[in-house]
């Protein structure tokens, strides 16, 4: 049997140097005439971030070895390959399993296991099995199964996938397209580049299933341009598609054909949105319209039109393959299947984690992210949803993480960013954070979003800046309620909501900066003092370590002191304290 | 500066009488001249018959094109949240101190541009900086002045 080294090769792996890992193997084989016998796999990132992950399965099982560096790899072929032994040192250890461990991997099962860049590696993981097994059905009976299987979509909203492919399978019109958004806007948020990066194949599968399902022979992916390593693979796989008659004319020997272009967006958060992303498509200004008309009706030059998130049709090979009763079987009464979350922020293991729908936040984040990153610096809350979300406090993270469920608490599930903060992240910057954005990123085309939205931002930033008054905070409240009920599109009718669960879960941070003029979690500049509390202080000198300019002076065993004519204000000594002793 | 309008006038053409080609046009010349000149606007108008205030109405909405050359090095700073939560701002406050220029700009002697990028897809190392797709992780202000002299040496 041969012996495989995978080696994981998405965007993170490759930032972490993993390119130079896979060469250095790749002449260390040959150099000790393995080459033969092994086989080098580069696949995506299989979603936690370790530096460089390198698994080999030999006929004795499979060893996990995290931190890679190039100088390991002639330890590992030598002691592991050569002589049967294992390198201890250099296996992934405890936090690795625990993050698998709570998992259930649907969407990326494939993501870190196969070479997206061959299609016939994706074959043989059972590629293609669901496009060949639709080919025996009525069109009517597949959109019937994803309509039983419950599956919602994946890019915010939660709309009922199979509802929508009825829809649009009943519009009238002789051509109709297939739209992939693969914007992924959420500036927390990555998994849908990690599945176009790790397992492009499957998201070609799901939309040629989709266009046979409704009758169209075009589709599109909308995919980010800040995604070069996702368009390139994903360029890849819809020609080797062809090549293998996956795609093209009479697919598979069948009537049907179908074909896929990509699309690359030009950086507008807006695009996501779906009217924005066809008008973009069409090469225009990616400005939304109002619906209805629905895309579904009337989308791409007029013609009716599927648009699904990437993660939506990631799922539909599995449901085709092991049925619409398996799928519901998985997750609580109105959310089914998995949700693949972008873990991120102030904890211990940080990547992409795929768990049942129902599972709790707080499962999440203790059982995948193994806990807080610095535990003397306690959880404070949870972003989710980016900027369309909010920020949970930490008493309602035992919620299930299911649609309505998330809507209840004034957040949304979003396409799946989840950040967790701790003790020193400020509530009040987070809100001017996603304001920020939303801010930069409104199209301009209608009032409330283009001026309410501004209006917001300057009232937070006086808060920030310790120029707050107490009426703000009922302006801030009523300005965010009329921007969600009068905006035109998703994008205003949503970026209220991290100010208005701020202002709801977190009003003495608030308090406190108009209040007392102070930021509790030692984050907005203008209120800092950057003095010693020397109540908290444990002497340790981390802040002088840091200083880069050489303002503050310690010395073993006292207090440190900061010298504010040197001082740059750049915070250094303040992200460096573990002890939140600097203010 | 003149402006060679050769290679705009090739990629016209390849995109003649094709639907939805402006933006892919669009980005086709960023990827040749590094930003998109004036001159190959006025030619894009003149040949495809497109009014300029629709290309720069274009062009100035979506934040990937630039209508200025870029510096020699690029340097790209995450603001996504994770990275935010971890102290991208400051990463960036004290870059655009530094470099003397804001987001978007290049600086005088047109070694250095700075941008912002939302979420790299490695959180995981956040606070994340890019210099010419080469990617920095956890990065603080001291690493930053090394990386600077680094690139400061490389013409
Ligand atoms: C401002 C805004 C941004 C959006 N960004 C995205 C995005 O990045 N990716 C995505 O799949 N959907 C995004 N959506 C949702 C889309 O409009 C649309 O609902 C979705 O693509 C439908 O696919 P689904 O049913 O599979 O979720 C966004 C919506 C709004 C209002
Ligand atoms: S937020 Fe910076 S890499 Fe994700």
């Amino acid at each position: 049997m041969e012996i495989k080294v995978l080696i994981c090769m998405g965007t993170s792996g490759l930032s972490a140097g993993a390119e130079e890992v896979a060469r250095t193997f790749e002449s260390e084989l040959k150099r000790k005439n393995l080459i033969k016998k092994c086989k080098i796999i580069r696949t995506g990132d299989r979603g936690l971030f370790r530096d460089t992950l390198v698994d080999i399965i030999t006929p004795d099982g499979r060893v996990t070895y995290e931190y890679v560096k190039p100088e390991d790899v002639s330890k590992i072929v030598d002691e592991h390959l050569l002589q049967g032994r294992p390198v201890k040192r250099l296996q992934a250890g405890k936090d690795y399993k625990q993050f698998f461990a709570g998992q259930l991997r649907i969407v990326l099962s494939n993501c870190g296991e196969i070479n997206p860049e061959d299609i016939d590696d994706y074959i043989t993981h059972g590629g293609f099995n669901a496009l060949k097994k639709v080919f025996s059905m009525v069109p009517d009976k597949v959109v019937d199964e994803i309509e039983k299987s419950g599956l919602r979509g994946r890019g915010g909203a939660g709309f009922p996938t199979g509802l929508k492919w009825k829809f649009c399978k009943n519009a009238k019109g002789d051509v109709k397209y297939v739209v992939c958004n693969a914007d992924e806007g959420d500036p927390g948020a990555f998994m849908d580049r990690s599945v176009l990066e790790g397992d492009p194949q499957s998201v070609i599968e799901g939309m040629t299933i989709a266009g046979y399902a409704i009758g169209a022979t075009e589709g599109f992916v909308y995919c980010r341009a800040e995604y070069p390593l996702a368009i390139k693979r994903l360029g890849m796989a819809i020609s080797q598609a062809k090549e293998k008659g996956f795609l093209g004319k009479n697919i598979l020997n069948n009537e049907f054909s179908f074909d896929i272009t990509i699309k690359q967006g030009a950086g507008a958060f807006v695009c996501g949105e779906e009217t924005a992303l066809l008008a973009s498509i069409e090469g225009r200004k990616g400005m939304p319209r109002p619906r209805p008309p629905f895309p579904a009706q009337e989308g791409l030059w007029g013609k009716p039109t599927l648009i699904n998130n990437v993660e939506t049709f990631a799922n539909i090979r599995h449901i085709m393959m092991k049925g619409a009763e398996w799928f519901s079987s998985i997750g609580t009464e109105k959310s089914k299947g998995t949700k693949v979350f972008a873990l991120a922020g102030k904890v211990k293991n940080t990547g992409l984690v795929e768990v049942p729908m129902g599972t709790t936040i707080r499962e999440l984040i203790y059982g995948p992210g193994g806990g807080m990153m610095k535990k003397r610096i306690g959880l404070k809350g949870v972003q989710i949803g980016g900027p369309s979300g909010g920020c949970l406090p930490e008493s309602l993270l035992d919620i299930p993480i299911d649609y309505e469920s998330i809507t209840q608490t004034g957040a949304i599930m979003g396409s799946g960013g989840m950040i967790v903060m701790d003790k020193k992240t400020c509530m009040v910057d987070m809100a001017r954070f996603f304001l920020n954005f939303t801010v930069a990123e409104s199209c301009g085309k209608c009032v409330p979003c283009r001026v309410g939205l501004k209006r917001m931002l300057e009232v937070i930033e006086k808060i920030t800046e310790g120029k707050g008054k107490k009426e703000h905070i009922n302006f801030l409240h009523e300005m965010g309620i009329t921007i969600k009920n009068t905006a035109l599109c998703g994008l205003g009718n949503t970026a209220p909501n991290p100010v208005l669960t701020t202002l709801k879960y977190f009003p003495n941070e608030y308090q406190a900066h108009i209040k007392n003029k102070s930021c509790p979690a030692h984050v907005c500049l203008e209120l800092l003092k950057f003095e010693v509390i020397k109540e908290n202080c444990v002497k340790c000198g981390q802040c002088y370590k840091a200083c880069p300019v050489g303002a503050i002076d310690w010395k073993k065993k006292e207090y440190p002191k900061i010298n504010k004519e040197k001082c740059i204000k750049c915070k250094s000594c303040i992200n460096a304290c573990d002890f939140m002793a600097i203010q | 500066m003149k402006v060679d309008l050769s290679d705009t006038r090739k990629i016209i053409q390849q995109y003649r009488k094709k639907k939805g080609i402006l933006i892919p046009l669009l980005q086709e010349i960023q990827a040749d001249y590094g930003y998109v000149p004036k001159e190959s606007v006025d030619l894009i108008s003149k040949e495809l018959a497109i009014y300029p205030v629709e290309i720069y109405g274009i062009l100035t909405f979506y934040a990937q094109f630039y209508l200025t050359p870029r510096g020699r090095h690029t340097i790209k700073v995450c603001q996504g949240t994770a990275c935010h939560v971890m102290g991208g701002k400051e990463i960036l406050d004290y870059l655009s101190n530094k470099l003397e220029i804001s987001e978007g700009e290049t600086t005088k002697d047109n070694m250095f541009s700075l941008e912002r990028v939302a979420c790299l897809g490695c959180c995981g190392m956040a606070p994340v900086v890019v210099v010419d797709n080469n990617f920095y992780g956890r990065c603080t202000i001291q690493k930053l002045d090394k990386l600077l002299e680094k690139y400061q040496e490389i013409k």
